[in-house]
């Protein structure tokens, strides 16, 4: 979230798209309710009427995997009826920006595009620079090659009858969600989106979310209370897990883990250090090796100088052009690639796409190591259904950990509130924490690497390890070598730190050595004033539900991130009623000559960039600080698949043509080829559109709840959710046991006939879509039933190569028909 | 008598089931084996170990979907015809709490009739529970006479689950509808002068749960038991 829960009060118009939030993200809809009772719309899109549908004041319908063609149709709304708001997209957004004459779409494709490796050579997407390497800019927005132009131009196409005739949705409809949240392009006024997997999980996920920010971008929503892009995570402490690098190609802290090819630290501040040639632009990734040189203080200590490269060379490196995603993994070790695997706190068996193909990828193991609560289907794989355990040779070692509640730590949630906790009780039986498995684990590995010995030792040896008390974890240890130390006496303005202090907030960091922090964006959450993680003040002098003193927020406890764009460029609030920050300094003959911010954290001390007269400060900073330009980018070239989103079908879908262009599918989808990955686009066999998704009394694969007898009773069986019209076609009685079978598997499940599916018209021909939650397993409850994605596809987005897991073909029949 | 009273705002409801969950684990309920039977929800009803049900119910409204939701459970009459029925056979089989108003049903409940007794419940609410005893939603007395509120409201995310003074309450009840009539004509309040339990609806309170709204007035089935006439007699 660039925002945050409580945030949405704020807001006067929420669309929930890609989410369920009423159902899944139950608590928000506190906020949601209060937005409402101040007279916010509430807009539900989604392809079944939800419980969150039932308390929207505009509900419609769209086909799974069509959210691009439906915001496409927004976004020419928007501009065709200038309800965009000018001044924020001139001042703020690269809408003004020249492209050079190479860029082109056509047929479906960007320019650039090399059909033999399916991918795209982005070159041709570049600016026009001047002679100080500044984009060339047209401030009235109306040379035919800028950004907005071009913008204008791609969305020319995505017209309501040829919207509707893909999304399946009717064209009235469509108009009143045009209307609806398009109202928010004034500055006094705010619109904000929660979405989820919904939106992620299909091959054009990040370009779903893309098309969402250009919207946002185009009406001012970003950086304002009420605002934003909100990503709903799907698990209560993800964002914590991405923050601190848990995926494949990330460090702690966003920082990009280097390939084979970036062999010295100089070459990694080379390649990942952005430079920029506008002196308005705050640039803050160049600061990048600060940060970096601080992680790798903290990975090994007094062992990392300046003459070692701090030890750079030990971090592992990723082979280039080779990925390591979930989506690989699996597929690697179906290959017979690895050969061993620790499965913690996740069940994979159930919870990615293609189960089939996941359930014969860990037979194809010689060990594995499942970390977990509860007995799962991972765990049990091997006397799973069509198991034969005689002839699996993979050895499972099963290690019971805690719950949440049974240990203390920190928890980051979606708003980027990072919250500690504190015990409850202590684990059960022989359970112990993660952080007391790793220890354990990491002594051990470490003593066999002194004796017997080891290939390529020295980062193992030479690890900083001093993370427990009493040889248990100690997560206050680790919580402060995440926010870093001064490692030697440091004088800042009149301060002076000694050598041991932990370090009050990155700014402070350094690239010298000086200072150490396991994560930087971190850094500030646990310093000399104590773990401010732990504080539970709830005063709220800011009267937008801040709340700067509850718990701690990444970055530099700032609530509401690009905040600058808040405010107009002399740093007055666009809207004086609900100010984020606002600029104060003090005014003398129509210049700003002190500089003051109040509200929120300021993304950044810097100036605004105009006085108070309407004359340009040359010490005034663009709002958004983290891109390199330091404007919101409507053009977007730093993707795999293309500047702007466009619609694309899912690699499993019920039509053969793409009524917006040539290409069917996105043309550098991520794809796996063994015999596992088999799929029917209009195949009569599979005629319906299947989609998954949750119910709030499960979460995730049912691991922990599906053991919880209150929330199984409540919930107690897979059910696959049909249109009356669909069970009419197959004869198909409520309530009865029918198959959902892909190309990939099939299961049992109930069938659950409702009026909240309707079937759709989808060029010109009636389409149906069913859907099933995915919580279920064999393993608990007996006749509880099996993963929803037995059915769904190992195909994923070429950006974060996510599991299309949203949208597919299925059949649905009666049993034994 | 002035007591407590619930206000439950459907159109805050999301059914989430927090209230329902709340209530299994603060009276440390059980729970009876579930399948799913073509809808969310479930247990299918009341039963000795659920209290509280949120009810589930499809409706179509001008042609477009609406999903109704119901959390269901006693409405704890200002004067109970189940406590009438009761005391008909038992004396100390039920209280009706003077501070409160809450009707909470004790041990001795089980030497009475106990299908008589759900008959009585103009809303269908009271069950067997485990050794014959009479059971249902008490208000959660024990919460409440400690100054806490009732498990359920204090789970409830959205503002659906409100209690407190029953003044308040009907002062809470009324604004909201006040409110809500202009966007929604059928806007109301179910039995809010007889029960302590005051459900606002937009709709129909039937397409919401056959049971929501009294199909005798409970007041008028009270007169007909002070009469003598009990109501095995003139069903």
């Amino acid at each position: 979230m660039t925002n945050h829960w409580n945030d949405l009060a704020n807001s006067d118009c929420i669309l929930a798209m890609g989410a369920n939030p009423a159902s899944n993200h139950p608590i928000s809809f506190k906020w949601v309710m209060k937005a409402k009772d101040n007279g916010a719309t509430l807009i539900s899109v989604d392809p079944r009427f939800t419980q969150t549908s039932s308390k929207a004041d505009i509900y419609t319908s769209l086909r799974s995997g069509t959210d691009i063609a439906f915001l496409g149709g927004m976004i020419k709304y928007i501009i065709e009826n200038e309800k965009y708001f000018k001044d924020y997209v001139v001042n703020y957004t690269n809408a003004a920006y020249i492209l050079g004459d190479k860029y082109d779409f056509k047929d479906g494709l960007f320019s650039g595009f090399d059909a033999e490796k399916r991918a795209y050579d982005s070159s041709s997407w570049a600016y026009v620079l001047d002679e100080k390497g500044i984009p060339n800019k047209d401030l009235t927005l109306q040379d035919p090659k800028c950004v907005f132009q071009l913008l204008k131009k791609h969305y020319s196409r995505y017209d309501m009858d040829t919207v509707s005739k893909v999304t399946g949705t009717p064209k009235d409809q469509l108009l009143k969600v045009y209307e609806a949240y398009a109202a928010t392009g004034v500055p006094d006024k705010a619109g904000t989106i929660m979405y989820a997997m919904g939106w992620t999980q299909h091959t054009v996920g990040v370009q779903n979310i893309r098309a969402m920010c250009i919207i946002q971008l185009l009406l001012g929503n970003m950086g304002v209370a009420g605002g934003g892009v909100n990503a709903l995570r799907g698990e209560s402490n993800v964002q914590g897990s991405t923050d601190a690098g848990l995926l494949f190609h990330i460090y702690p802290g966003y920082l990009p883990v280097p390939s084979a090819s970036v062999p010295t630290l100089a070459d990694y501040n080379k390649k990942f250090t952005p430079v920029t040639k506008d002196p308005r632009s705050a640039n803050w990734w160049q600061n990048r090796p600060k940060y970096m040189v601080s992680f790798l203080k903290t990975m090994y200590g007094d062992v990392a100088k300046p003459e070692n490269e701090f030890c750079y060379a030990w971090l592992p490196k990723l082979q280039d052009g080779k990925s390591y995603s979930w989506l690989d993994l699996f597929d690697a070790m179906y290959r017979k690639e690895i050969s061993g695997f620790f499965s913690w706190g996740q069940n994979p068996a159930c919870s990615g796409g293609n189960s089939n193909k996941t359930r014969q990828a860990l037979a194809n193991l010689d060990w594995m190591v499942v970390v977990n609560l509860f007995d799962n289907e991972t765990a049990s794989f091997w006397k799973g259904p069509g198991m034969n355990p005689k002839k699996i040779k993979t050895e499972v070692f099963f290690l019971p950990c805690a719950a949440s509640m049974e240990k203390e730590g920190s928890i980051s949630n979606s708003g980027r509130w990072v919250q500690w906790r504190y015990k409850a009780q202590n684990p059960a039986g022989k359970s112990k924490p993660d952080g007391d498995i790793i220890v354990e684990l990491f002594n051990e590995i470490r003593a066999l690497y002194k004796k017997p010995g080891g290939a390529f030792p020295d980062p193992i040896l030479n690890l900083k390890w001093d993370y427990a008390t009493n040889h248990a974890f100690d997560p206050h240890k680790v919580a402060k070598a995440v926010n870093g130390y001064f490692l030697k006496d440091t004088t800042v303005g009149d301060k002076t730190y000694k050598a041991g202090d932990l370090v009050p907030a990155f700014a402070m960091l350094k690239d010298d050595g000086s200072t150490s922090s396991g994560n930087w964006i971190y850094c500030q959450s646990y310093n000399n004033e104590g773990n401010n993680m732990a504080r539970r003040d709830n005063s709220d002098p800011s009267g937008i539900g801040l709340y700067p003193k509850w718990a701690w927020c990444w970055p530099v406890n700032r609530r509401i991130i690009y905040n600058r764009a808040s405010v107009d460029p002399t740093g007055k609030p666009w809207n004086p009623k609900k100010p984020v920050v606002e600029f104060v300094g003090e005014v003398k003959d129509g210049k700003y000559v002190s500089q003051k911010w109040k509200g929120d954290v300021p993304d950044g001390p810097w100036y605004p960039l105009k006085n108070p007269d309407g004359t340009a400060r040359e010490d005034g900073k663009l709002p958004f600080i983290m891109k390199p330009d330091g404007y919101g980018s409507i053009f977007g070239p730093g993707l795999k698949d293309g500047p702007f989103p466009e619609h694309y079908e899912p690699l499993e879908c019920p039509v053969e043509k793409n009524l917006f262009g040539a290409q069917l599918i996105n043309p550098v989808a991520v794809t796996y080829k063994t015999d596992k990955d088999v799929r029917m686009t209009c195949d009569p066999r599979f005629p319906f559109v299947g989609t998954s998704y949750r119910v709030t009394e499960h979460w995730q694969t049912g691991v922990l709840t599906r053991w919880l007898p209150w929330l199984i009773e409540a919930q107690p069986q897979v059910f696959v959710e049909m249109s009356e019209e669909l069970a009419k076609l197959r004869g198909i009685q409520n309530g009865e046991k029918v198959i959902v079978e892909s190309p990939r598997g099939s299961l049992e499940a109930v069938a659950l006939v409702t009026k909240r599916f309707k079937p759709f018209k989808i060029h010109d021909q009636e389409i149906h879509e069913v859907g099933l939650p995915y919580h279920y397993g064999w393993v608990w409850p007996a006749e509880g039933g099996d993963s929803a994605n037995l059915l769904t596809a190992s195909v994923g987005d070429p950006n974060t190569r996510i599991p299309e897991s949203k949208a597919f073909m299925v059949n649905v029949r009666k049993k034994g028909v | 008598m002035a007591g407590k009273s619930f206000f439950i705002d459907t159109t805050k409801c999301t059914a989430c089931r927090g209230c329902q969950m709340a209530c299994k684990n603060w009276n440390q309920n059980a729970t009876v084996p579930t399948k799913n039977q073509g809808s969310y929800q479930n247990p299918p009803d009341l039963d000795g170990s659920t209290f509280k049900l949120v009810r589930y119910s499809e409706q179509e409204v001008d042609g477009k979907p609406a999903w109704y939701f119901f959390p269901d459970q006693c409405r704890h009459c200002l004067e109970p015809p189940c406590k009438d029925t009761i005391e008909g056979y038992v004396q100390g089989g039920v209280v009706q709490d003077e501070a409160t108003g809450a009707v909470v049903y004790l041990e001795k409940s089980k030497e009475a009739p106990f299908d008589e007794v759900r008959s009585s419940c103009p809303y269908d609410i009271p069950r067997k529970g485990k050794n014959g005893q009479i059971v249902k939603c008490t208000m959660c007395i024990d919460r409440v006479s400690n100054g806490l509120l009732p498990a359920c409201v204090k789970i409830c995310p959205t503002g659906a689950m409100n209690f407190g003074d029953r003044e308040a309450m009907l002062k809470l009840a009324q604004e909201r509808l006040e409110k809500l009539k202009g966007k929604y004509p059928k806007a109301q309040l179910i039995d809010a002068d007889q029960i302590r339990v005051i459900y606002l609806v937009v709709d129909e309170p039937r397409k919401y749960h056959k049971n929501a709204i009294a199909s005798v007035n409970p007041g008028f089935i009270r007169k007909l038991l002070a009469g003598g006439l009990r109501k095995r007699d003139w069903v």
